[in-house]
């Protein structure tokens, strides 16, 4: 956050609108994106209640769990999700070209993309991936070979949500947030309905009216939680009427309706964000998310296991590791592709801007630790932000991310920063390669770094789901047989 | 009568609970809710007569899976919990004496139950009677003046040591991890019990570790693990002496104030309320059953603090949305304490319509 964030917020709320946040899209949308909104059974962990899903937004699947309470249906529910995620993972991961590289690596052509309404719906699929990729599909307690598998990939789809950046799966209220500010709160950001009703409101209306309309009893939640009173009044009933009749009517009436809403929130949400143009650091992402589920399928179907209860010590930290490295990546990276997210930064004092006022290409310094003369020609910027860059800093530009340079000098308004490579090797500074005077430029402490090279994660930092280290988690019987209750 | 229940009238005042005492933490700052709180006004039947949709009901299969647990873990004397307890607090076996304090022989009040609590947990301390697991006790506590009776799941005693709470919640600890938010929404709770036992006993033989029962991963089997509150001891502590100078608070309202629920026009109530100063937060929204009302009015009156705390502090000191637009604008006129902000603003708000064009 930063105060052109808060600023935006304020304007937002006194226009009646949501504002650009962004002016391209940082996540990559799939050609078919499955949606999937899922609910659960209130005071239960994991216990699934109904779905929601499919990649057509005319044509969605309903899946529901007649009465929750009952182990065989919640497992049927899960071979039913099973039937419809599965083939859509197979058929897009089983297309793989091979990269050619110093040590060649296989990448999906395309990814499956799973669009839920929240966070709340990535954590409730982790909890379902969680509850059913040990079982067995043999011996007591057996269940159909599609749950173990779907738990498998649920599991793998939920844990690379949690890197920044990765579009296999994603929380459609974190989406929005990404691209739009609204005038309202950021809990009250988490919730669909009011969400999009500052982004795009039904037509005469305004953002907060339209929002308003969320808290409506007759707006249903977005999910995986259910209203109370939606439970008291509706479902209570229609599963009683389910164990008096074995009818599942009442119950797929009543909980479609709770869905449909949602379900048409989102590829309305869809829509909105289909119409910014993908930024290229997205496009870059997806590439990876690709190698990882080209991996992830090599390492199913070469017989891998499934992954652990929990990272040990060691896989935990070099995770932890690996995620604030993709974190400082992706912020690096989008404010790079988008100038309205780089002013973010500018507002903050972490990047300036402004008009090169001077440039000196023939200065030559030998540089600590050198022998030679080397030209480190320097560029001298007027800048009207609150810089809070210091000298010595290493900086880069968004026009030329490949060149670093350091501030060597530094008052109000005015910065000087030296060129320190990418100038070809001649004895001046090649044609074009510093920026000229009345040049606008940007510099900011920033680094996109990893994610302009390595499509892969070093060798030793592979995730242990891939092959890496450290020992693998085997499951027991004893997981196989765990009581869902 | 008191003042306070001068301005309830009529109506039946609102039973406090842990929960509702442990919410009063959430808004500290916030005298609307302190006063309505002190007078046990029903805060959900408030807004139901203001049209307010009511959804801080809590859903009968939550209820009943709460319930279904509870029971398990107290079935056949407790044995679930014993079997936890002599884990975690090292109970020798012979030690384990389970007493349910709800028997009181045909008194069923609230005050004999107290009562009978009290001599039981006073005579445990005294090393008197084999008591471990004290099942339903009924404790009490002074809130604003009024006595709230209070039913912790079970205390525990263990010889020579101290008493624990023990709080049994249905939801799972998964893979030894459980839900942040769950779990500590359960320590301010249990928090409330520790203070209100600890005025029994004293301070210092009741810990400030808690026992929290939960079921392990998706089954239905208890797990035991301890949570320590002493942070919530210190807000709680606050919180409540607060209330008890709700007088300086009610000072500040006109004379004869009421807020009778039954007698009042939905009109009279919206003006005895709005009469009240509020501090509406984004944090309300989950705390207190006034959100709604108080969200409504901050945003009328186009108050930063409702767009969140992160706002309100970058704003710096700037209260309402108008004077922050205002204050943005180059050549409007700004207040000495406010030329920095302003100047940030201004700034803010030309990269940001520059980057948009
Ligand atoms: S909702 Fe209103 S009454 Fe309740 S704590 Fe917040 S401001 Fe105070």
């Amino acid at each position: 956050m930063s105060l052109l964030h808060s600023y935006v917020k304020v304007r937002a709320r006194e226009r009646g609108r949501a504002l650009p946040r962004a002016t391209v899209r940082h996540i990559h949308l799939a050609e078919a994106p499955m949606v999937f909104v899922p609910l659960r059974l209130a005071g239960e962990a994991a216990a699934p209640l109904a779905a929601m899903v499919g990649t057509d937004p005319l044509h969605p699947t309903l899946l529901v769990v007649p009465q929750p309470r009952n182990r065989d249906l919640r497992f049927q529910f899960l071979a039913d999700l099973g039937a419809v995620l599965l083939p859509y993972i197979d058929r897009i991961s089983r297309q793989v070209e091979t990269v050619e590289a110093k040590t060649p690596f296989d990448r999906c052509l395309d990814a499956p993309q799973i669009v839920v309404p929240s966070a709340g719906g990535v954590e409730f699929t982790a909890k379902l991936g969680r509850s059913s990729r040990f079982r067995r599909t043999t011996g007591p307690y057996a269940v159909e070979p599609a749950v173990p598998m779907l738990g498998r990939w649920l599991t793998f789809l939920a844990e690379q949500s949690e890197f920044a950046g990765s579009s296999l799966m994603v929380a459609m209220t974190d989406l929005l947030t990404a691209h739009w500010v609204t005038g309202q709160s950021a809990p009250e950001d988490g919730d669909l309905a009011a969400l999009l009703g500052w982004i795009d409101p039904p037509d005469g209306m305004t953002g907060p009216e339209a929002a308003a309309l969320a808290d409506d009893p007759l707006t249903p939640p977005a999910g995986p939680d259910t209203h109370p009173e939606f439970d008291r009044q509706e479902l209570q009933k229609a599963i009683e009427h389910y164990d008096v009749t074995g009818s599942t009517d009442q119950v797929e009436q009543a909980l479609h309706g709770q869905l449909r809403p949602t379900w048409d929130r989102m590829w309305q949400a869809i829509g909105l964000l289909a119409a910014l143009k993908e930024s290229p650091g997205a496009t870059a992402r997806w590439e990876r998310d690709r190698v990882h589920v080209a991996m992830h399928r090599a390492w199913i179907d070469g017989g891998g296991l499934p992954q652990g209860k929990r990272d040990s010590a060691v896989a935990a930290a070099k995770r932890l590791a690996r995620l604030e490295a993709a974190q400082q990546s992706f912020e690096a990276t989008r404010a790079f592709d988008d100038p309205l997210v780089m002013a973010e930064y500018r507002a903050d004092g972490v990047a300036f801007a402004g008009e090169v006022v001077a440039v000196d290409l023939t200065r030559r310094i030998v540089p600590p630790g050198g022998k030679r003369e080397v030209p480190r020609p320097l560029v001298t910027i007027e800048t009207s932000d609150p810089v809070r860059l210091g000298r010595g800093k290493k900086v880069r530009s968004p026009s030329r991310p490949r060149q670093s340079a350091t501030i060597t000098a530094i008052s109000e308004k005015i910065i000087t920063v030296q060129i320190d490579d990418g100038m070809g090797r001649g004895a001046q500074p090649a044609e074009g390669s510093v920026p000229g005077v009345g040049t606008v430029i940007c510099y900011t402490e920033l680094d996109p770094g990893e994610s302009r090279r390595a499509p892969l994660p070093p060798r030793e930092e592979t995730p242990w789901t891939h092959g890496g280290p450290p020992p693998e988690y085997v499951p027991t019987d004893d997981d196989a047989m765990e009581p869902w209750s | 009568m008191n003042r306070l229940d001068g301005i309830r009238g009529g109506t039946p005042g609102q039973d406090h609970n842990a929960r509702s005492i442990a919410a009063l933490a959430a808004n500290p700052a916030c005298d609307r809710r302190a006063i309505l709180d002190a007078a046990a006004i029903d805060k959900p039947l408030l807004m139901k007569r203001l049209r307010f949709d009511d959804r801080w009901g809590q859903s009968p299969f939550a209820i009943q899976r709460n319930q279904q647990f509870t029971d398990l873990v107290k079935a056949n004397g407790a044995a679930h919990l014993l079997r936890l307890l002599r884990e975690l607090l090292d109970l020798p076996i012979e030690e384990a004496g389970y007493v349910n304090l709800e028997d009181v022989g045909g008194h069923e009040g609230h005050l004999a139950r107290h009562g009978h609590t009290r001599r039981v947990i006073k005579q445990t301390a005294e090393g008197l009677g084999r008591a471990t697991i004290l099942d339903r006790p009924l404790l009490r506590l002074d809130v604003a003046g009024a006595q709230v009776y209070l039913e912790p799941d079970v205390i525990a005693f263990q010889l020579g040591g101290m008493f624990h709470i023990v709080a049994i919640k249905s939801f799972a600890i998964l893979d030894d991890q459980a839900d942040t938010p769950k779990v500590s929404a359960a320590a301010r709770e249990a928090a409330v019990y520790v203070h209100a036992l600890r005025d029994v006993v004293g301070r210092d033989l009741v810990s400030h570790d808690v026992i929290l029962v939960c079921p392990k991963d998706f089954t239905n089997a208890p797990t035991a693990t301890t949570v320590d509150v002493r942070h919530q001891l210190v807000t709680l502590a606050r919180q409540l002496s607060r209330l008890t100078r709700i007088d300086a608070l009610l000072d500040r309202l006109p004379e004869g104030f009421s807020l009778d629920l039954e007698t009042l026009s939905s009109g009279e109530i919206e003006a005895a309320v709005a009469a009240i100063p509020a501090r509406y937060a984004p944090q309300c929204l989950s705390a207190c059953e006034l959100s709604h009302l108080c969200r409504k009015e901050a945003h009328l009156n186009e108050q930063v603090d409702a767009l969140g705390r992160i706002v309100r502090d970058d704003l710096g000191g700037i209260e309402s949305v108008t004077t922050a637009l205002r204050v943005a604008t180059p050549g409007e006129p700004v207040a000495d304490d406010q030329a920095e902000i302003a100047e940030r603003l201004r700034h803010v708000a030309r990269i940001y319509d520059e980057a948009v064009a």
